[in-house]
């Protein structure tokens, strides 16, 4: 029972009062933390000499608005019980939730060097029992949507008023698994469920919609019961207005926000090449990335 | 077109021996004779878990009423969740719940678990060692629907995973056990389960008898051979054993409830004891399953008795009615007995 009181125990009340994180009323703007969150994944990528930096770059608008405006967590307590649940279904963008983790507070910043190094704190594909603030084991995909349906459950057990947050990639909507997840997600009402679907079209046999289409999306998830919304995941006033619609919308129904990304944006050379599931960045392309990055960086 | 590996044959299938008998529903109790019975003891016995224990809470994938379920269900409501005909959200929702602190007992078939939902148990289960309890009716052969509801290598497939602790219970009397024990196991286990009016066997040939996860133990003991066996085939063990002693043959039994992780030290030191047949009997198919287990955990310690295993073959099963199919494959009273006969 010392599993059960110690979890159980503050829930109800977790969350009545708290204040919102810090990290939400901070000054620094959300383009700069996106900013910060490509140049940090740009510098793990350089340590591998690889990465799936695509991915990174192109759904760092995303982190930045999830982690410093509509999560609320305590970046010293990951384990905190009123924070929102941040499920990282695609295992594969850990190099992103690394980045936006340590922009957090979460992970320590001079950990970054060890990405993916023997050793290190932060596996190349993400894993719960390595990292703080990794919620689940992602990259066998399909997974992330019905471990969070099982945990917005049992946050509704609990009287505990947080969120859990599904990040998924589009190459997951061809998973039954999801759709099993979603119909589980309308049926049982879980208004305290976000899924994000980052739509980047590619996968790693080539374009998302050439390998099994998903479209039309929107609809599709309004057919299975959810709030649905589509947005352009690399503009941050868009993300930020879909994630208050998310979260303040009445329906007594699951949310999701389909976000269209552009894989490696911030990084025009890289956004212009032919683009692939694991892009190639040659050995002398990592310093030029940075420059690049370094020129577009809000003030 | 057929292709000749697919060896349609379009012919009924010939029963070697006995009258013909009907196919009984999947709902149908295991009939065994001359036991009493208990009714539904896994429902009951985790409606009386969760009145002392909070955390619990029951799940299934349509399948409540085949799995004994339902009893909690009508119990405990809100304590219930009904998820459908969706294996893989099955046990990823229980994951999830036991990530939020409760303690999720998750039932559908054997088949299901182990073919369909795999990869959910394996990955959101049990690499994060999650207190999940799957507990699957229709083990081994206990339907006779053919392969579709036969699973046959269920233990093969969860012996493989690591963390995960496997029950295969003989009777009401083990499964009256098993679920508090299962409770207070911190990691994901996963049970066998005989459903409906569940007969009371081992009680009756050891009124002492209680179920301890880990450990294996001896039910009767006997000079000639000793035979180390799980699930329902303890109880064929033991009728047989009853059988054997009209011959004069004397059959030791000891009963290996938890697959895994095996009591070895236990199997070790009966199988030492020199002289005896040693036989492994499980409703399982060979490959993977109790047998090779021990097998494997004998050979390790330098042991090597005349070892024979009484098991499923390596095939897909015919369809049929049980008592047929159990004389069939071998696992009735009177084959086991023959079988061990036939060995000395």
């Amino acid at each position: 029972m010392d599993l059960a009181s110690r979890r159980f125990a503050p829930s109800s009340e977790a969350r009545s009062d708290e204040p919102r994180s810090d990290m939400a009323r901070s000054n620094v703007s959300l383009a700069l933390r996106a900013w910060n969150i490509r140049r940090k994944a740009l510098l793990m990528g350089q340590v591998q000499g690889q990465g799936y930096i695509g991915q990174a770059l192109g759904i760092a608008d995303v982190l930045a608005a999830s982690y410093f405006h509509a999560l609320e967590y305590r970046p010293e307590d990951p384990e905190w019980e009123g924070r929102d649940r941040f499920l990282l279904s695609i295992g594969h963008y850990a190099i992103a939730l690394y980045a936006v983790l340590m922009e957090a507070g979460i992970l320590p910043e001079d950990e970054l060097e060890t990405y993916g190094m023997d050793d290190s704190r932060m596996p190349m594909s993400g894993m719960a029992s390595y990292t703080p603030g990794m919620e689940i084991t992602g990259g066998s995909l399909g997974h992330g949507l019905g471990i969070a349906v099982g945990m917005a459950m049992g946050l509704k057990r609990k009287r505990n008023r947080a969120f859990v947050y599904n990040l998924m990639s589009d190459g997951e909507l061809g998973e039954g698994s999801t759709w099993e997840a979603a119909m589980s997600g309308a049926h049982h009402k879980l208004d305290n469920l976000i899924c994000l679907v980052d739509f980047n079209n590619q996968q790693a046999d080539g374009k998302s919609t050439e390998m099994l289409c998903s479209e039309p999306l929107t609809e599709k998830w309004e057919a299975f019961g959810w709030h649905a919304q589509r947005v352009n995941g690399n503009d941050l006033a868009a993300i930020v207005t879909a994630f208050d619609t998310a979260r303040e919308v009445k329906d007594a129904k699951p949310r999701v926000i389909i976000f269209d990304t552009t894989m490696c944006k911030g990084v025009p050379f890289l956004e212009s090449r032919e683009i692939t599931h694991f892009v190639r960045v040659e050995a002398d392309e990592w310093d030029k990335a940075l420059a690049v990055l370094e020129e577009g960086k809000p003030a | 077109m057929t292709l000749a590996s697919m060896a349609r044959k379009y012919e009924a299938r010939k029963r070697p021996e006995g009258e013909r008998q009907a196919t009984s529903a999947m709902i149908a109790s295991l009939a065994a004779e001359g036991y009493d019975t208990v009714n539904a003891p896994f429902g009951n016995a985790l409606i009386e878990a969760a009145r002392k224990d909070e955390r619990i809470v029951g799940l299934t994938a349509d399948l409540g009423k085949y799995t004994d379920l339902h009893v909690f269900a009508n119990a405990m409501p809100d304590r219930f969740y009904q998820m459908g005909m969706a294996e893989q959200v099955l046990m990823s929702a229980a994951a999830g719940l036991a990530r939020e602190g409760f303690l999720p007992f998750a039932t559908t078939y054997a088949v299901f678990a182990s073919r369909r939902a795999y990869d959910f148990i394996a990955m959101a289960i049990a690499e994060e060692n999650l207190p999940v309890k799957i507990v699957c009716a229709l083990p081994g052969l206990t339907t006779g629907y053919g392969p579709s509801h036969q699973a046959t290598e269920d233990l093969a497939i969860f012996r493989g995973l690591p963390n995960m602790t496997i029950i295969d219970p003989c009777d009401a009397d083990d499964i009256l056990g098993m679920v508090p024990a299962m409770c207070a196991h911190e990691g994901p286990v996963y049970a066998r389960l005989l459903r409906g009016k569940v007969p009371s066997v081992l009680k009756k040939h050891k009124p002492d008898y209680r179920f301890q996860l880990g450990k294996a133990q001896l039910i009767r003991d006997g000079r000639d051979v000793l035979v180390i066996s799980t699930g329902l085939m303890t109880m064929r063990a033991l009728d047989a054993a009853v059988k054997l002693a009209e011959d004069k043959v004397d059959v030791a039994v000891l009963h290996c409830p938890t697959v895994k992780p095996l009591d070895l030290d236990t199997i070790a030191a009966e199988a030492a004891r020199s002289g005896r047949l040693v036989v492994t009997a499980e409703n399982h198919t060979v490959m993977g399953g109790l047998g090779e287990a021990v097998a494997g955990g004998l050979l390790s310690r330098g042991i090597a008795p005349k070892f024979r295993m009484i098991g499923l073959p390596d095939q897909f099963l015919e369809a049929g009615a049980l008592p047929t199919l159990h004389d069939m494959y071998g696992l009735s009273v009177g084959k086991v007995a023959a079988q061990i006969r036939s060995w000395l």
